[in-house]
């Protein structure tokens, strides 16, 4: 039987940030359980982009400390291969009066907050991405510090540095049960064994609403397949991302070559399903055409699909909880998790060592659902 | 012929080499390992590699080929243009 100081769920990004940056706060015997392959989960099924391009101050700031830690991650991490961050930007494009009014005032926001995004008329825009349709939208917003950071190697990376502090590791192992007796954990049941601890933090993504009934905590989370394509590897031809929320997709070229896009069904039910559809096929391919006309020229070799773990207000939860101590989570990302890891590796780990947390990140608490109507929303979700 | 010569994934070049030093530093099947190396994630979508790597991790852990598991089969069959995808959409549409 092990003996655990904690057991984190999950060794997807939001997991492997925290056993990193608690293990790089000094503390010993962490270990770290997944069900499945490495990066089986929503991190590895991700669009790959990061962006600070948001309408709430929350999520705005999440993203920016974010993006400032990719900057420096293979130095920090000492990895001995490469990130692949690449900052070419984020062009999102308006295609509405009422979209163009919303990204004045988010521009406004992102800039007080010293996020250096611009708005742009269709002429600018084009100077941008001289291959959009300029009939297709009618101003923009850029931010050239946003980007992409390739999932598989930045989570390796988390992984390796993580291990080399000490963090245990278990993957293809599955959490049955978490034991508590009088409102204290004492232990984690797996499949294969069980780890005796008092402190627990869920980082299981899609399934973060299960694992928090596991312990009898009430998550107001549900999730939601996303799908997602990739095509064959072309020249460089486009280096921001380019997002619509309002035609429903984004699309950014990789440092790979391959072009990544996906878009939301808005007939998805509420599930664990993330199988792929003919029906994603056809509309993103009819986007595409229409927005990128020349991309539409390449071939699509494979898609697949994600959980997005959505909250109520669609900002995340990164908290621990009055109704059970020692309990902690990271959830409710809807669809942003791997873009803010960095950041809720680092706050999930004050809360937990019970440092004084910064006065913003209080809001990320799971009680701000609580007898509240929701105030905040984030609108700019695809 | 050394194991860098060895060209085992030939849509994203990858060697024999690479194979056996994903598998040395703890990486023991055909998920993981296109994870980290992108076998099986080009144009052929593992076609021609993933049953070679199958055989070098039964190699590596000593059991049968058959009894390695295999990475999942997704869509699409082969490569179709995005544009040829919505030309056929949107003729279907007309014709509804």
């Amino acid at each position: 039987m092990n003996k655990a100081s904690i057991v984190i769920i999950g060794a997807g990004i939001s997991g492997l940030s925290t056993a990193y940056n608690l293990a790089k706060e000094g503390m010993q015997d962490i270990h770290v359980i997944d069900k499945g392959y490495f990066t089986n989960g929503s991190t590895g099924r991700c669009g790959a982009g990061v962006r600070q391009q948001w309408s709430t101050k929350m999520n705005c700031i999440l993203a920016k400390k974010s993006i400032e830690f990719f900057g420096r991650a293979n130095e920090e991490l000492g990895y001995h291969k490469d990130i692949e961050f690449k900052q070419e930007g984020y062009l999102i494009l308006a295609t509405t009066e009422e979209e163009d009014l919303q990204f004045e005032k988010n521009v406004k926001l992102q800039n007080s907050l010293g996020i250096p995004t611009v708005k742009l008329t269709v002429e600018e825009a084009l100077k941008v991405v001289p291959h959009l349709n300029k009939d297709s939208f009618i101003s923009a917003t850029y931010c050239k510090t946003d980007g992409h950071v390739n999932p598989f190697l930045m989570s390796e990376a988390y992984y390796l540095a993580a291990k080399k502090l000490g963090v245990n590791f278990h993957f293809y192992e599955e959490v049955k049960a978490i034991v508590i007796e009088e409102k204290t954990i004492k232990k984690v049941v797996t499949d294969k064994g069980e780890y005796i601890t008092d402190k627990v933090l869920n980082a299981a993504g899609g399934y973060a609403k299960e694992i928090g009934l596991m312990a009898g905590v009430e998550i107001p989370v549900f999730s939601e397949n996303h799908e997602i394509l990739v095509t064959e590897r072309s020249k460089p031809l486009q280096g921001p991302m380019v997002m619509s929320f309002s035609k429903n997709i984004y699309c950014q070229q990789v440092p790979h070559g391959s072009f990544l896009m996906g878009r939301s069904n808005p007939y998805a039910e509420i599930s664990h399903d993330i199988s792929s559809s003919w029906e994603f096929l056809d509309e993103m391919a009819k986007t595409v055409l229409h927005i990128l006309p020349e991309v539409a020229k390449l071939r699509v070799i494979r898609t697949w699909g994600g959980s997005y773990n959505i909250s109520p207000d669609r900002q995340p939860i990164i908290s621990d909880t009055k109704e059970l101590k020692g309990f902690y989570m990271a959830c409710g990302f809807s669809g942003h998790g791997f873009m803010f890891a960095p950041i809720t590796g680092e706050l999930l780990t004050e809360i937990i060592l019970e440092k004084t947390l910064d006065e913003y990140a209080n809001e990320l608490h799971i009680d701000r659902f609580k007898d509240k109507d929701i105030t905040v929303f984030e609108h700019s979700v695809v | 012929m050394s194991k860098k010569d060895i060209i085992i994934c030939r849509c994203e070049d990858i060697s024999l080499q690479d194979v056996h030093d994903c598998l040395e530093s703890g990486y023991t099947t055909v998920e993981d390992i296109k994870r980290i190396l992108r076998v099986g994630m080009g144009p052929c979508q593992g076609q021609t590699c993933s049953h070679l790597i199958q055989a070098e991790i039964a190699k590596f852990l000593g059991m049968r080929k058959e009894d390695v598991l295999f990475q999942k089969t997704r869509p699409l069959v082969t490569g179709v243009s995005l544009e040829a995808i919505a030309k056929q959409a949107l003729k279907g549409e007309e014709n509804e």
